[in-house]
């Protein structure tokens, strides 16, 4: 009860802290606006070539944009709390008697809310472009975001908390998303890619997210390709979580 | 919450130690360390930078677990009821904590929540406190707009959400200017006369002097004396004579040295150009010293009487200036 109470009061102080602050979220949305707007019209003709998954552009696009979405999100986390680290806010809030998981756990919830807004905001932009929605293979498709969500902001706090420097953190980050990216097939369908770039990227988990979601946003709900996708991503975002939860009780900074 | 029966204690610390490990070798930042601080005293630790004033403070206020030792903090054990000692301290660390990006208001308010409080007591707690710290005006703006006093002063507002019998205070005043320091001071001093412990570090002289009942001088990690300021400067001398002298002071240091007219030890050179003579009674003193190096033939430029100071006690202890490093 405790837990859950202070869980709530923490990530209540900083959802509001990042509803209130509005440039942030023109920045967050921006960049995925841009790319529905931007990238996607170029799909139309792509999605002609053999190879490409059938359900129309939109609905193998916006799936992969929103996996994309979680993917740099991870960046953010991790930011946000070296700056608390160095300005002592973690240190003040360390001393008061809330339990350690709770300061953890409510700022994760934040950021899993802050890219569930997101999303939604994206999948309501591409409907008018195309996107169909139908259910129940797009509540599935939100609860998988948010295991990805959850997944990004604990890698991002554990590495964080190891690195201690948003320079360091910032050259990681950056370097490890970019081969994570091209090899999700978040842009293009892996389904385009020879052979052996497909097996490289069969040990890219976000890959499974990806193929996942798309089929859920077919509305093929019942099937391998979303089990996986659930089962690589849950079992991460677990083991994350529990590195960044560790890593935040020992923190001495 | 329960209350403990009081005591006359508020820190008891035996032994207390905390060695870090860096790559190549292992550092003792606090050296095995004793120390009591009575209930309802401004307790100041007074050292240079690096001395292991600030880790001891956070092992105090369960940021760091000790190495070694034992610590009764507010009553509670420190290694076995952390928990209980987070109920009764508060704690503000030498960066502050503050987010820049959230209003005093706000702050006040989740950190009485984090502490317990309801949502509405939390609000009544926040603003009582935004009166007592004079930040009503700016309550509702976020910190980033705030003067550095303002910001130091919300500081010390949120280690007081939850009335903590203690506080700990990390280089209060550092970065303040002369104003708000003399009210960081007020505030220290209306904290104590309402019964609340302060625990406070610093590396100025004048604050120590100013402001603790009592105080415990640090260096390398080692507890050189402690005491009140007038019992510590006593200890040192009745009166400091600082001579300047033409030529190499060395020859001067060694002609006063083990001299009758000497306090128990013998005088020394902060720098190149002075020696300070640690005496019982400067008046009888002087003419002594005079006939002395006059005989040697050592030239004296200036000669200046006071009492001594904190820097004094510093330096017959250390053998350094406090007064250089921290600047």
């Amino acid at each position: 009860m405790k837990l859950l109470r202070e869980t709530w009061i923490v990530f209540e102080r900083y959802f509001g802290k990042s509803l209130s602050s509005l440039p942030y979220m023109g920045v967050s949305l921006a960049q995925p606006v841009l790319y529905l707007v931007l990238f996607a019209p170029l799909l139309k003709s792509v999605a002609a070539v053999p190879g490409f998954p059938g359900g129309g552009a939109y609905n193998v696009f916006v799936p992969g944009l929103l996996v994309q979405l979680g993917l740099f999100s991870a960046t953010s986390g991790g930011w946000g709390l070296i700056a608390e680290v160095k300005a002592g806010v973690i240190e003040r809030l360390r001393v008061t008697p809330a339990s350690r998981a709770a300061l953890l756990l409510g700022r994760t919830l934040r950021d899993i809310a802050m890219l569930l807004l997101q999303a939604s905001l994206i999948v309501v932009a591409a409907v008018p472009f195309g996107l169909t929605l139908r259910l129940p293979g797009v509540l599935l498709a939100f609860v998988l975001m948010a295991l990805i969500a959850l997944l990004m902001a604990s890698v991002s706090h554990a590495a964080a908390l190891l690195l201690r420097d948003e320079n360091t953190f910032g050259a990681i980050v950056f370097s490890a998303t970019l081969p994570l990216l091209l090899l999700s097939g978040v842009l293009l369908p892996m389904s385009l890619a020879p052979v052996w770039l497909q097996d490289v990227s069969a040990f890219n988990p976000l890959l499974y997210a990806v193929d996942a979601q798309r089929s859920l946003f077919a509305n093929q709900v019942a099937n391998a390709t979303v089990l996986k996708g659930f089962v690589a991503i849950g079992s991460l975002a677990l083991l994350s979580l529990v590195a960044a939860a560790r890593a935040f009780g020992r923190a001495a900074a | 919450m329960d209350h403990t029966p009081p005591s006359q204690t508020a820190i008891r610390v035996r032994g207390l130690r905390r060695t870090f490990r860096t790559r190549r070798a292992e550092v003792e930042a606090v050296a095995g360390i004793d120390l009591d601080v009575r209930r309802a005293e401004v307790f100041g630790f007074l050292g240079p930078n690096g001395a292991g004033k600030t880790t001891t403070l956070r092992m105090l206020a369960t940021l760091l677990p000790p190495t070694a030792g034992e610590a009764t903090v507010a009553g509670c054990d420190l290694r076995r009821q952390p928990q209980r000692v987070r109920e009764r301290i508060g704690y503000v660390g030498q960066a502050g904590g503050l987010d820049h990006g959230v209003s005093g208001r706000a702050e006040l308010v989740f950190q009485g929540r984090l502490y317990g409080l309801s949502s509405r007591a939390a609000r009544a707690r926040a603003g009582e406190l935004l009166a007592a710290f004079e930040l009503e005006g700016v309550a509702d703006r976020t910190a980033q707009t705030y003067s550095g006093g303002q910001r130091r002063r919300l500081d010390i507002a949120l280690g007081l959400v939850h009335r903590p019998e203690l506080l700990f205070l990390d280089e209060p005043t550092t970065g303040l200017d002369p104003q708000s320091r003399a009210r960081m001071w007020d505030e220290v001093r209306r904290l104590r006369d309402g019964g609340t412990t302060v625990f406070l570090t610093t590396h100025y002289l004048e604050e120590a002097d100013a402001l603790c009942n009592r105080l415990a001088i640090i260096d390398h990690g080692r507890i050189v004396c402690e005491g009140t300021p007038d019992e510590l400067k006593r200890a040192v001398a009745g009166d400091v004579i600082t001579l300047g002298v033409q030529g190499d002071p060395a020859v001067a240091l060694s002609l006063l040295s083990s001299r009758a007219f000497l306090r128990d030890h013998d005088p020394v050179a902060p720098d190149s150009q002075s020696l300070r003579v640690y005496v019982d009674r400067g008046e009888t003193a002087m003419p002594a010293i005079f006939r002395v190096l006059d005989q040697a033939g050592v030239v004296l430029e200036t000669v200046s009487m006071s009492r001594p100071s904190l820097d004094d006690v510093f330096l017959r202890q250390t053998g350094r200036r406090l007064r250089e490093e921290a600047a």
